[in-house]
């Protein structure tokens, strides 16, 4: 087995989506290495920003755009904003529908509202799902916290957790990818 | 405490400019936007952006859960609300409080005492500032009987109102239980406040506004007042500072009135007391208080040199005022035009859209604050602003001839504006005058429809 353009096309956007600035990934001899670009907050060079959130597009049009952090590089010193902000304000469509997602099979999990993402009913309890864990449509995989209030996120589809994208504790925005669930059958 | 990060729970143009002091404080900002602003110019220009929820207010820049855990969460100390939305709701105020959150604002309780109408008409009177006469009414009984003594036209207003909203005006007497009942349902459904009361139609007012700002210790000063009689349908469209031709006992009284009202709040930040300014008597009523920073700032800044947002992050932030009342001083004139995604052809039908290409004016004494450059959508789920383009100059004159050049010169293609209301508005003698009524833009609409062949002529 070895890596597609498109492998390394989903790779580049589960990081993006994901809470790591940073993966290695050696397999049957290739080594990809895909840092996050954050030029304006670290000043990382250009090399290693180049795998970052530029090559692919930031969402998709089932699950909303999490917000692209490097957006301080626009943030440049002028008072009015018509004067910089000309070149970034790309059309808002294009990046709605560039991607779609790479394998109809999965269904991503995202975040209903903003807030944060628990894994588990209770501090110390075992999580909702793991990885490899089987989900009924009605499964509850996480909470989402706002302000003590616990809010029930649901698998959605009937299948097989394949990934948990965001950290226990951690902000989820709304529209953010939580998990991945690859459908049964 | 000093202030490191903010987060901004608005969009558009006065996030822009929120983040444009913050910039300039050297304060972090985190951008609350829904999923409409993700590719913004605000969410471009934060420092972080983060996304609230969908497009529909009730679902993202209304919800005060969300909005403070979301500053919680990413280690903000503050929360600036700006306009509208959030910014007068009690609820974000005692919540910051309650979470040890700054709020860039009054407390809770200042905002539900003017927030309320009918306890900001009774706090008024306690500070001996005048009020248009009524008062508030329950039954339809009571009201008729209310209204015999104010006499028609009256205007039915929204206890829990404001800005023109909930606002029904009465020719005559026998259409009173009707038009009540309209506007109890009304209010019930736009605020969760069924209440109503009745005050006076002053038929030739102008609508005069003093900016005050205080340290929540009892110390206001004020930074002059402001002009906002170009208004259709209750909403703002021209502003402009000092207000014309008032004379200068009527000028100070209106100040002093409003630093009163203020003081005896123990007010803190920045705030707006509204007047209506009867014409022909040189008198003058309260209206309302907005515990807020208003729209039309910026005319203030221009002739005070003051930044607005500075001083209220400052106040936020447990520093006082840093000004007194002999640090401000007016020099020169400044008028704004607020340009919105409407048709003036069409009856001011709402035009969002994709601004295809932009160019807004950069001649000497102008300032544009807006969240719009080419390729920028205007969003249909909010409010149609798109810019306020604010002309300054040593004299009316000369700031008015500034800004019909600004008007002139701005290009805006892919939606309509209101652009050649403003060409119109500007150019007509009445304005050129000054010192007219809030009826100004009833007559100059009858007197100049904007047409077609005006819009595309300028």
């Amino acid at each position: 087995m070895s890596l597609t353009a498109a492998d390394v096309a989903e790779i580049m956007r589960l990081v993006e989506q994901s809470n790591f600035d940073e993966l290695t990934l050696e397999m049957d001899g290739i080594k990809l290495c895909l840092r996050r670009g954050t030029p304006a907050a670290t000043g990382t060079s250009g090399t290693a920003a180049a795998g970052g959130s530029s090559v692919t597009a930031p969402g998709t049009a089932v699950s909303p755009a999490r917000p692209t952090e490097d957006a301080a590089s626009a943030a440049t010193a002028s008072s009015l904003p018509h004067t910089a902000a000309a070149p970034t304000a790309a059309p808002p469509a294009a990046t709605n529908t560039a991607v779609a997602p790479a394998d109809p099979n999965v269904h991503e999990v995202a975040s209903p509202l903003l807030g944060t993402f628990y894994r588990a009913p209770k501090p110390g309890a075992s999580p909702f799902v793991e990885v490899g864990s089987q989900v009924e449509e009605g499964t509850v995989v996480a909470i989402i916290e706002v302000m003590k209030l616990m809010n029930t996120v649901r698998a959605g589809v009937r299948g097989t957790v394949t990934e948990i994208l965001v950290a226990d504790g951690a902000l989820a925005e709304y529209g953010e990818t939580l998990l991945r669930v690859r459908k049964a059958g | 405490m000093a202030l490191r990060r903010i987060l901004i729970a608005n969009r558009g143009e006065i996030a822009v400019r929120i983040i444009r002091t913050c910039r300039k404080l050297n304060i972090e900002t985190v951008l609350a936007a829904s999923t409409a602003d993700l590719n913004s110019v605000p969410a471009k220009l934060a420092d972080r952006t983060i996304c609230i929820g969908p497009a529909r207010p009730g679902d993202s820049y209304l919800k005060v859960d969300t909005i403070v855990h979301a500053a919680l969460a990413t280690q903000s100390d503050a929360i600036h609300p700006g306009y509208g939305f959030l910014s007068e709701r009690a609820a974000l105020a005692s919540l910051c409080e309650a979470q040890g959150v700054v709020f860039i604002g009054p407390t809770a309780a200042q905002i539900e005492a003017v927030g309320d109408k009918l306890r900001a008409r009774l706090e008024a009177q306690a500070a001996g500032v005048p009020v248009v006469p009524g008062c508030a009414v329950s039954t339809i009984d009571e009201a008729m009987t209310a209204a015999r003594d104010i006499g028609a036209p009256l205007l039915v207003k929204a206890v829990g109102g404001g800005g023109g909203r909930g606002l029904k005006r009465v020719d005559r007497l026998e259409e009173l239980p009707s038009i009540m009942e309209l506007a109890a349902a009304e209010a019930g459904a736009a605020f969760g406040d069924a209440r109503v009361y009745l005050e006076r139609f002053i038929a030739s007012g102008r609508h005069v506004e003093v900016q005050i700002l205080g340290d929540g210790k009892g110390r206001v000063i004020h930074l002059g007042e402001r002009d906002c009689s170009v208004q259709r349908r209750y909403q703002k469209l021209v502003e402009e500072t000092p207000a014309a031709g008032l004379s200068k006992s009527l000028r100070d009284a209106l100040h002093s009135a409003a630093v009163r009202f203020c003081e005896r709040l123990l007010y803190r930040g920045a705030g707006t007391v509204e007047f209506l300014v009867d014409r022909e008597r040189e008198s003058f009523h309260f209206l309302e208080m907005n515990a807020r920073i208003q729209v039309e700032h910026p005319v203030t800044e221009a002739v005070t040199g003051v930044d607005l947002i500075a001083e209220q992050i400052a106040i936020a932030a447990g520093a006082g005022l840093s000004l007194s009342q002999s640090d401000i001083q007016v020099r020169g004139c400044a008028i704004e035009c607020r340009v919105n995604a409407e048709d003036p052809t069409n009856d001011f039908r709402p035009s969002p859209g994709r601004v295809h290409e932009v160019t807004w004016p950069c001649e000497e004494g102008i300032r544009v604050d807006t969240y719009i450059a080419s390729g920028s959508r205007v969003p249909p789920f909010y409010d149609s602003l798109m810019a306020k383009i604010i002309a300054y100059a040593p004299d009316r004159a000369a700031a008015l001839t500034r800004l019909r050049q600004a008007i002139s010169s701005t290009r805006v293609a892919g939606i309509h504006t209101n652009l050649p209301f403003h060409a119109v508005a500007l150019a007509d003698p009445e304005f050129q005058a000054g010192g007219f009524d809030t009826g100004f833009v009833t007559r100059l609409l009858e007197r100049s429809p904007i047409t077609m062949e005006r819009a595309r002529n300028g």
